[in-house]
């Protein structure tokens, strides 16, 4: 099997997973696997998910690894073509028709098309990823409309005629699970579920990306939201609310906060649901106590 | 003739470990299978980890399957010795969560695989229901009739083309007007689109719902076939997602992979314990976010008032707006007297009569007319 060119340098899930953390993020075995995989089949690769547990960031991550620069659709309820692919120019068409006259002029030229990231990624596959942020956000329309998209790397416009990348653009998906994202779209791609890290890659991830906190705060840090995430809370922290509860903490201290107290005044950053932190608030004492031991 | 390819030798084992996946009802298309080879052969293979990490990555199982997945790839490449199985000890007073799919059975193995992929062993041995075939009443075919047009609609983020509306079409104005030497006869217009809104229906499968439970799953069926964005889970001391199942055209079949999904028919009730698991998956809270949400349930709870209490609240915040529908209420003049119901009272926005599939069908399709 050839490797695309996309990874020379990089020749297996480990050199990869080093890459990766030479631009500050951890990736586990599993998700540099199929990162590795996803590169070299020249496949797109699918993250699936909790919010928070470093979808996106795997996302930059891999650009920075690859020296490209990141393209992001963040997907939304209605997302249709215009706003992934191309739109015209309309003011400039209209424009250019008054002030042509006579003349004959063709106004589906380059000059009015406005490049959108799909279109965009197409037309420079070797200088750019595209991220496609929580597609289980759009809805069933735009998901089909991807899937041809995904399947022969071409887009059509009418107008001009049709766009083919000339390799496989890089791709990486992310989804949230809110819906069923339809099988062929899983088929597609190289699948991951990112889970939440272990207690001690997460630790080292917010040593990692916070500086100024010590270890023993971060391993306190990592153990209460690790018995956070086992509550029904509506929003669980994620991992950039573990580093931010971290950093703020920290800051507390510093200013001569003691220690649980510290944890506990700097929660807003870690739960951002009132619901949620009047649902812990009778056993927060005890479990920050029982973190910072 | 015989044109059949011949596979190399060393590639057998991983076509049998996908035929043993599809055998146990994983959807694993032939591309899959491709890239699946092409992955183990990019990574060497050096030792059983690369080959599991390639089948996860190619293959995709869904999460909620994963346990299942691991167990079948255990048995194809480390043999049955590597098996543990988890204690799966039956718990009546927790509610769990039950996904379609059959997570939580048993593999099939490689030789009974081929005989049936479709029958499969329960671990659990709780009541199965079966449902005698009735013909279809008539506020079902109501239902049925009605529903497209008549349930709760919202308006979307996308745009049609309209006679009037409030954004201009810009591309078809140009188009038009290019005909006419740039001159803008008529101005195209666009409206937003009109979606169904999603419809959430909780049904009460206690023992003390028993006598309905049968027609209210009928009912669900209807729902699904005729709104194709509802979502039906049924709940006693579990909560079981039964959406995927009620997609089957046919009734029968239809509600028979229902009743083998849901294994709590006629049991206690732990009303709010199964509402807190639904809110906790994410995926499954985000279902009651702005939906018309219908519960049916006589709200006879055996668990705690304060779950219960707090789960429906957060329901009502979520859901564009919340029906209790209980076969207690029977006049227009209903004062709740159960301790559940007189709990929840104030988070609901109907608490009407649902005794009947035509009081449950009258209500439904009453909910499109209210005001959002």
């Amino acid at each position: 099997m050839a490797v695309r060119s996309n990874i020379v340098g990089i020749d297996s899930p480990e050199a990869l997973e080093k890459a990766l953390r030479a631009a500050y993020y951890l990736a586990d075995e599993g998700l540099a696997t199929a990162a590795y995989l996803g590169l070299a089949l020249g496949k797109p690769l699918l993250l699936e998910g909790a919010p928070g547990v470093g979808k996106t960031e795997a996302a930059k991550a891999i650009a920075a690894v690859l020296g490209r620069q990141l393209i992001r659709l963040q997907c939304y309820e209605g997302i249709d073509a215009s706003a992934a692919l191309y739109e015209w120019n309309y003011p400039r068409q209209m424009l250019a028709i008054r002030q042509a006259g006579d003349d004959s002029i063709d106004i589906y030229g380059e000059t009015f098309l406005i490049e959108r990231p799909m279109l965009a990624a197409l037309r420079a596959p070797d200088s750019t990823v595209l991220l496609i942020d929580e597609i289980d956000r759009a809805d069933q329309e735009f998901e089909a409309f991807l899937l041809e998209f995904l399947s022969d790397f071409q887009i059509s416009i009418p107008e001009r005629g049709t766009v083919r990348a000339a390799e496989r653009p890089v791709v990486v998906l992310t989804s949230n699970r809110t819906r069923d994202l339809h099988e062929a779209l899983r088929r597609r791609c190289v699948y991951h579920w990112i889970d939440y890290p272990t207690a001690e890659r997460e630790a080292r991830i917010i040593m990692m990306r916070a500086s100024s906190v010590a270890e023993a705060t971060a391993r306190a840090v990592v153990a209460a939201v690790e018995k956070l995430r086992r509550e029904p809370l509506s929003k669980a922290p994620g991992i950039a609310e573990a580093v931010d509860w971290a950093e703020a903490a920290t800051l507390l201290n510093k200013g001569g906060a003691r220690w649980p107290d510290a944890f506990k005044r700097s929660i807003g950053v870690a739960l951002k649901d009132e619901e949620d932190l009047h649902f812990v608030a009778p056993r927060l004492d005890a479990m920050l106590a029982e973190a910072t031991a | 003739m015989s044109t059949e390819l011949q596979l190399p030798r060393a590639a057998r084992i991983f076509i049998s470990f996908v035929a043993l996946l599809r055998a146990n009802g994983f959807a694993v298309a032939p591309e899959q299978t491709t890239a699946f080879l092409a992955a183990i052969e990019l990574l060497g293979p050096r030792d059983l980890r690369d080959i599991r990490q390639s089948a996860l990555a190619t293959l995709a199982p869904p999460p909620e399957r994963r346990a299942t997945f691991d167990r079948l790839f255990d048995l194809h490449f480390r043999g049955g010795e590597a098996i543990e199985h988890a204690d799966d000890g039956e718990d009546d007073e927790t509610v769990r969560l039950q996904e379609e799919g059959r997570g939580d059975e048993e593999p099939l193995l490689s030789d009974e695989a081929n005989e049936s992929g479709l029958t499969a062993t329960r671990t659990e041995a709780l009541v199965e229901r079966r449902f005698a075939q009735l013909s279809t009443s008539d506020p079902l075919r109501r239902l049925a009739r009605e529903a497209p047009r008549r349930l709760p609609r919202r308006r979307g983020h996308r745009r049609m083309r309209a006679r009037r509306g409030p954004f201009a079409d810009l591309r078809r104005t140009l188009r038009d007007s290019v005909r006419s030497d740039g001159e803008i006869l008529r101005l195209g217009h666009l409206k937003r689109r009109q979606r169904p809104r999603k419809i959430l229906l909780l049904i009460d499968v206690s023992g003390s719902m028993k006598s309905r439970t049968e027609e209210n799953m009928k009912l669900a069926h209807v729902l699904v076939q005729a709104a194709p964005n509802a979502e039906v889970f049924t709940f006693g001391t579990r909560l079981t997602r039964v959406t995927r199942a009620l997609r089957l055209k046919r009734r029968e079949q239809a509600l028979s992979a229902a009743a083998h999904l849901v294994s709590d028919w006629d049991g206690g009730t732990r009303i709010g314990d199964a509402l807190q698991a639904f809110l906790a998956v994410p995926r499954f809270g985000g279902y009651a976010r702005g939906a018309a949400v219908v519960i049916v349930s006589d709200g006879l709870e055996r668990g705690e008032l304060d779950a219960l209490r707090d789960a429906v609240a957060k329901l009502s915040w979520r859901a564009w707006r919340l029906s209790w529908l209980t076969p207690l209420a029977t006049g227009p003049g209903f004062r709740p007297q159960t301790e559940a119901l007189v709990a929840i009272e104030r988070f609901v926005d109907d608490l009407v009569d649902g005794g009947s599939s035509a009081s449950i069908v009258a209500h439904v399709l009453a909910l499109g007319r209210r005001a959002a």
